[in-house]
């Protein structure tokens, strides 16, 4: 029928118009390059500016990449291999030192006999956490709990690892692997377990350590659970039985069950600690601590009581207010003034408590932005079908606002792991400064100044990108308000 | 002057269904309260018995909404008496927990949990409150939800839902508690006018089934429908009481008048 006059003349639609495909020039290449490199004269310009800088950049370290030599033992010979190679004056990479010394990048001066305990514990990490962040999709579950159990076993049977713990190691993995597919509920216990695991894997001794620290975490929760209907009082209870049995008891059952059944790794000395394992290891203490404690400052910020509330300002306030490195600074030299004459507390785990409390500080801001957004009728809702506090807070509150802040929570993550490099300053080998120089320090590798940083750069990159593109994963995961 | 309905199709209810008993289910003495220093509500009297329909209607910001948030304790009285299903609202958190599982609340805004799907918005509160097994609320929330017409439903998150799908859900929500008493802050005042008559349709339902409602609303067909009465607020204080036949028809003070002409757009 025809469409003249449509304005002038009366018109009823006779037939429904079917749908078109757009036309040509709004799709391809040619439209993608007119639309965004070449939109106006300004735009020209910036695209061949930005073309000339890439150009630039590109000319500039090209040749020091292609000139880099990876098979010399020292700086002097690697010097040598690129002036025959490429001529005189010409610059390159010796990135010779990164093969000959990958091992002190990654371990610091952790034994090499021993190296197993880490990086089992490193890929053990990834069951650990499959429970509790890869529960969307069985595919990538599936993905990262099979690397992670082959490169736990495969690294560790490389590495040497004594016979009998490659047979715990086999058996406990293919467990650990069922109840995750199978048990998750007991999987994510095993998760909570996992920490004590991994302490014991890298400072080794023995293992009733850390077995009769977490059976009074247990005790504590039992007895918080028997006593459950008395509130608050059950709290206190719990806590006060844990800390009870910590004080008195587990260091003398620890000895007792050592002496029942010995099993025990040899002891490694946190000062040993160094490169990407201490930075792991204190970066990962800090940032699964620092989300529960942020939630509850966070939440205790917007508390109705006053004496909770003020505590939390104050706290938040001041952790904000200092930088990092002076509480590192308390941590290695104040602390030793206040505790009592030879109690041993051990270097990293002080760095960890307060490299935690300065990231719990962060998380709890960005969680009360997320709380900030959620509407009041949420709180009325929850409220008026009879949820308390906790239940509300748990099952409508948290998941929303957390959701909200996962680019928050992730940027602060990110943020925690590089600033671990500052534990230089308390004489800590960070990958970074501390080891780089301590190699540089060395007769071969005088003179070596941009391969460290290019490594350990690029290892900082590749796990804080995994974050980031974890976290974009599981915003798109959680996208439900269809709006 | 006479009432006409302009805003809504005719509503008809069968009002023989619903009865009124003497048992009394909110009791409400000399009531203050204040948002600061603001005297939001003035020595309130009510009294509503069990079955009844109560209508509350009045200017914008004169009080309507705080009154019924004071009684599920959304809002803190300081002073007078509240007493539901013979439980008094005072600082003690049993009485108020006791109160919120037996009164139902409807808001304006629907309130709906974005990040559950529609069953799970319906059966939270059965199973985290009431301790029901999962497989009963389930059960429990799937009736409700054919109640209000949308069982098919179930599993889409709110945001996927239209906006008169979205309030009826968060009745089935309140009405998956049970409870004894549903109250409604302006139901249908955030809907297009297309939905506003299905939320209507499922409220004068809920009515005839017995239910002790107390709605503010300016949907005078529905007030006409199933109101026992119709209570009219102005200042924090109530105005006017009165059956909707009189309050509509004869209407006493020149406030309520005023208010009529305004709403019924003359
Ligand atoms: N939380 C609050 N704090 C301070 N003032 C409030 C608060 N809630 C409501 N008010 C004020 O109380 C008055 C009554 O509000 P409301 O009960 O919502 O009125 P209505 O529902 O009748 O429109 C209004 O003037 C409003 O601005
Ligand atoms: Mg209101």
């Amino acid at each position: 029928m025809s469409e003249v006059h449509a304005e002038t003349v009366p018109f009823v639609r006779g037939t429904m118009l079917p749908e078109a495909p757009p036309p040509a020039a709004e799709r391809g290449a040619i439209h993608w390059l007119r639309a965004n490199l070449f939109s106006g004269w300004v735009n020209t310009i910036l695209t061949f500016v930005g073309l000339f800088v890439l150009w630039w950049l590109f000319q500039h370290f090209y040749p020091w990449f292609r000139h880099s030599v990876w098979n010399a033992s020292s700086m002097a010979e690697c010097r040598t291999l690129i002036t025959e190679r490429w001529g005189e004056g010409a610059g390159g990479g010796c990135f010779g030192l990164v093969r000959e010394r990958w091992n002190q990048f990654l371990f610091g001066f952790y034994p090499p006999a021993e190296y197993w305990r880490p990086i089992s514990a490193f890929w053990l990490l990834f069951l650990a956490l499959a429970p509790v962040l890869f529960t969307e999709s069985r595919k990538l579950r599936w993905i990262v709990v099979g690397v992670a159990s082959v490169m736990a076993f495969a690294l560790s049977m490389l590495m040497g690892a004594p016979d009998p713990v490659l047979i715990c190691l086999a058996v406990g993995i293919v467990l650990w692997v069922v109840l995750i597919e199978y048990i998750p509920r007991a999987a994510l216990i095993v998760s909570v377990i996992f920490p004590f695991l991994a302490v014991w894997l890298l400072w080794g001794g023995s293992i009733w350590g850390p077995a009769t620290i977490l059976a009074g975490a247990v005790l504590g929760l039992a007895v918080w659970g028997a006593l459950s209907r008395f509130g608050a009082l059950a709290v206190l209870a719990g806590l006060a039985v844990a800390v009870l049995w910590w004080w008195f008891l587990s260091s003398q059952a620890a000895i007792d069950l050592q002496r029942l059944l010995p099993l025990e790794l040899p002891k490694m000395e946190s000062r040993g600690f160094g490169g990407f394992l201490l930075a792991i290891t204190i970066g990962v203490s800090a940032i699964v601590m620092s989300l529960p404690l942020g939630i509850i400052l966070a939440l205790a910020r917007q508390s109705d009581l006053p004496i909770v509330k003020g505590f939390a300002v104050i706290f938040i306030e001041f952790i904000r207010g200092v930088p990092l490195i002076t509480l590192l600074f308390v941590a290695s030299l104040l602390l030793n003034y206040f505790l009592p004459p030879g109690t041993n507390f051990d270097i990293i785990l002080r760095v960890i408590i307060m490299v935690t409390l300065f990231a719990s500080a962060y998380m709890a801001e960005v969680i009360r932005g997320g709380l900030a957004s959620l509407p009041r009728g949420q709180y009325e809702a929850a409220g008026a079908l009879g949820l308390n506090y906790w239940k509300m807070q748990r099952l409508i509150i948290l998941p929303q606002a957390l959701k909200v802040s996962i680019p928050g929570i992730v940027g602060t993550f990110i943020g925690v792991f590089k600033d671990t490099t500052l534990v230089t300053f308390v004489g800590l080998f960070d990958p970074l400064k501390q080891l780089a120089d301590t190699i540089r320090a060395t007769f071969e590798w005088k003179g070596a100044y941009w391969e460290p940083y290019i490594f350990s750069g690029l290892i900082f990159f590749i796990l804080c990108f995994s974050m980031s593109r974890y976290s974009m994963y599981l915003e798109q995961r959680l996208k439900r308000d269809h709006r | 002057m006479t009432y006409s309905d302009n805003s809504t199709a005719r509503m008809t209810a069968d009002r023989s269904a619903m009865s009124v008993g003497d048992e009394v289910a909110i009791d409400i003495v000399k009531m203050n309260k204040w948002f600061g220093t603001f005297h939001v509500l003035r020595d309130i009297d009510l009294t509503v018995r069990r079955g009844e329909r109560i209508v509350i209607a009045g200017p914008s910001g004169s009080g309507k909404s705080t009154l019924i948030r004071c009684i599920n304790r959304l809002e803190e009285h300081q002073s007078g008496r509240i007493v539901v299903d013979g439980v008094e609202l005072t600082h003690d958190l049993k009485n108020i927990d006791k109160v919120r599982s037996e009164v139902g609340m409807v808001f304006q805004h629907f309130n709906l949990f974005p990040h559950l799907t529609v069953l799970e918005n319906c059966t939270l509160a059965p199973i985290w409150v009431r301790k029901l097994p999962r497989r009963q609320a389930d059960e429990i929330a799937m009736r409700y939800l054919e109640k209000v017409r949308i069982p098919e439903q179930a599993h889409k998150y709110p945001g996927q839902l239209s906006g008169g799908q979205q309030q009826r859900v968060a009745i089935a929500r309140s009405l998956c508690m049970e409870p004894r008493i549903m109250l409604f802050d302006e139901p249908t005042s955030a809907l297009d006018p297309e939905m506003i008559k299905e939320v209507l349709d499922t409220m004068i339902e809920l009515a005839q089934d017995g239910m002790t409602m107390i709605c503010v609303t300016h949907e005078m067909g529905f007030a006409q429908a199933v109101a026992n009465r119709v209570i009219f607020m102005d200042q924090g204080q109530i105005v006017e009481q009165n059956s909707p036949r009189e309050f509509f028809n004869n209407p006493q003070s020149e406030r309520t008048k005023l208010f009529l002409s305004q709403i019924l757009g003359h």
